[in-house]
């Protein structure tokens, strides 16, 4: 029988190598796609085409496709997203209705991707006729992230001191005039933070996007800004690869000799931005808090 | 009098009234979404046994996918089997691992914890799937390859690959719920004697088992509903694998890699659909094992 300060020793031990590696873990992600991946990143591959079967192709289209992408389902879900979780947080009445809602929000927020992806194939691209397109995508995106929006409004509206709400009705505001202006720029924070890193996740996002914005792009013709030309980059109802969908497809059946290096520059940038995001959003909402609490 | 007092009312009134109007029919966006969402997969999915003539029982007891052969044979058995044991085995691997994280974060350095474990947990949770994907493809496919018989691809490497992305989700819930903790059962113990680790293994352990389970279960329903990643680095044969290490298919990288490939209203693309209704199933298991679950650690 071993001594219970032995044991307590040991799994301290054990506990705190498991953390550490966790560490190395994450380290060692990130220094393996940045090590592997930056050296083939320059401003050329940055800008230029893919090429399918010869060397030298870069992600320009992508890149852009990407944040297009990215742009369109913002402007899409944050609006339906903040009403949405307005609505669950200030004028939804507790009772049998409002916690099927509730059930109803987790169970999309649970749904694989890809069974959105398939709804958006069937629904949008072949009924609704939108075809393989941007805007496919980004209503597709956009029904991936309205729970996680809906739960970010509502944690945001529940930072709000009850009494701030209280003053706002006390003195005969609307209900709507008291949320718009009173509880929201103190929600805001919150909300801001919540949605950049859902911006995150949204520009990651590949398997949703497979069936809806499709896996090819037209040759875009960058000094072309007409929206409604067929090569425009601008052109929302163009298809559209994204740099997640790029980086699986070259991995799938890229032909090109340097698929792999590609795969690893496309990466890198892929997680770089997402970095970029985190941060942005940690910054932010740290500035802001100061700001709208004066505190340090 | 009566008119202007009306009058003044009237642009609160209407305040009211869009904002009311607004947010719900946000909400009832949100709402015809889910439910046409699940129409649409299911009416699809449940044309493969109406109107092919598949059976239900062959669909999911069936070990041979072979949807070109004379006669075709659907049989999903060999995707189930990986979806399973890819997302349970990655559970199995991530789930000591975030209690030992949760732990960590809680009892043993809390300011280290949330300065840089936190953080580190956090950016897991962000970094893309694909790019999961391709490290997996490029570092754990040749180990293995390496160091066990096969070709490194397989449950083995996808379930790894998985267990590293369902670590944020499973780390979360632990570290609430071990938060949320009375302070006084911790207390009590330490009172008594015992040692942390004693403290953690008899007392912490015991009441947060339920939370654990959930972050568990929600960390399998990712693993499951999880497509890219697994899909670069299983293989993607149709058939059920004698190890570990050899090639399988899962239900999410069946249709990923089918679906663009078959004609929409063909046998084998409602077949498909069937996978994706299987998919979708789970999830409403996952889901209300979840809420039995938060019941349970309510009490």
């Amino acid at each position: 029988m071993m001594k219970a300060k032995t044991v307590d020793k040991i799994a301290t031990a054990v506990i705190i190598s498991v953390a550490a590696f966790i560490v190395i873990l994450l380290a060692g992600l990130l220094g393996y796609i940045l090590v592997r991946g930056l050296g083939h990143v320059s401003v050329d591959f940055l800008t230029s085409p893919p090429e399918t079967i010869s060397e030298g192709g870069g992600i320009g289209p992508q890149l852009f496709n990407s944040l297009f992408l990215l742009f369109l389902t913002m402007i899409i879900t944050v609006p339906l997203g903040l009403g949405a979780g307005i609505y669950m947080s200030e004028y939804a009445k507790p009772g049998r209705v409002t916690d099927f809602i509730r059930l109803l929000v987790e169970v999309l927020s649970s749904f694989p991707s890809i069974v959105v992806g398939l709804f958006g194939l069937l629904v949008l691209v072949n009924m609704f006729g939108l075809g393989f397109s941007l805007f496919a995508g980004a209503l597709a995106l956009t029904v991936f992230n309205l729970p996680l929006m809906v739960r970010i409004t509502e944690q945001g509206l529940k930072s709000v001191p009850r009494e701030q709400k209280e003053a706002g009705l006390a003195l005969g505001l609307s209900k709507w005039k008291t949320i718009t202006s009173i509880m929201m720029p103190i929600a805001i924070p919150v909300i801001l933070t919540g949605t950049i890193l859902a911006s995150g996740r949204v520009f990651g996002e590949a398997a949703a996007l497979l069936f809806t914005a499709g896996m090819s792009s037209p040759r875009l013709d960058f000094s072309d800004w007409n929206p409604l030309s067929p090569f425009s980059p601008l052109n929302p109802f163009r298809p559209a690869e994204t740099l997640a969908v790029h980086i699986w497809k070259i991995n799938s059946e890229g032909l090109a000799p340097d698929a792999a290096e590609i795969a690893a520059g496309a990466s890198a940038v892929l997680i770089i931005t997402v970095l970029l995001f985190n941060l942005v959003a940690r910054w932010l909402g740290r500035l802001i808090h100061r700001k709208f609490t004066a505190s340090k | 009098m009566a008119q202007s007092k009306q009058h003044e009312s009237k642009p609160h009134l209407v305040e009211e009234w869009v904002g009311k109007v607004y947010t719900a029919l946000c909400i009832l966006f949100l709402v015809v979404t889910i439910f046409s969402m699940v129409y649409f997969v299911a009416s699809k999915g449940l044309t493969t046994f109406f109107k092919d003539k598949v059976n239900v029982i062959d669909l999911l007891t069936g070990i041979k996918w072979n949807p070109g052969g004379d006669p075709p044979l659907f049989g999903a058995l060999p995707f189930i089997f990986g979806s399973f044991s890819t997302s349970i085995l990655a559970a199995v691997i991530a789930a000591p691992l975030a209690f030992c994280a949760a732990v960590f974060m809680i009892e043993i350095a809390p300011k280290f914890g949330r300065k840089y474990l936190q953080p580190v947990i956090e950016l897991l949770a962000g970094i893309p799937s694909v790019v999961y994907g391709f490290v997996g493809l490029s570092v754990i496919v040749p180990l293995f390859r390496d160091i066990f018989p096969g070709q490194g691809i397989g449950i083995a490497a996808g379930a790894l690959v998985l267990s590293v992305m369902i670590l944020p989700t499973i780390t979360t819930i632990a570290t609430d719920a071990l938060a949320s903790l009375p302070s006084g059962l911790k207390e009590g113990s330490y009172a008594l004697g015992s040692t942390r680790w004693q403290t953690i293994y008899r007392i912490v352990l015991p009441t947060m088992l339920p939370a654990l389970m959930t972050g568990v279960v929600l960390g399998i329903a990712r693993a499951f509903g999880e497509a890219l990643a697994v899909q670069m680095v299983i293989g993607n044969a149709p058939h059920i694998p004698g190890s570990l290490f050899e090639s399988t298919s899962t239900l999410t990288s069946a249709i990923t890699l089918s679906m663009g490939n078959t004609v929409m209203g063909s046998t084998h693309n409602n077949a498909l659909w069937s996978l994706a209704l299987i998919l979708m199933t789970m999830t409403f298991v996952f889901v209300f094992i979840v809420r039995w679950l938060e019941r349970r650690s309510k009490i």
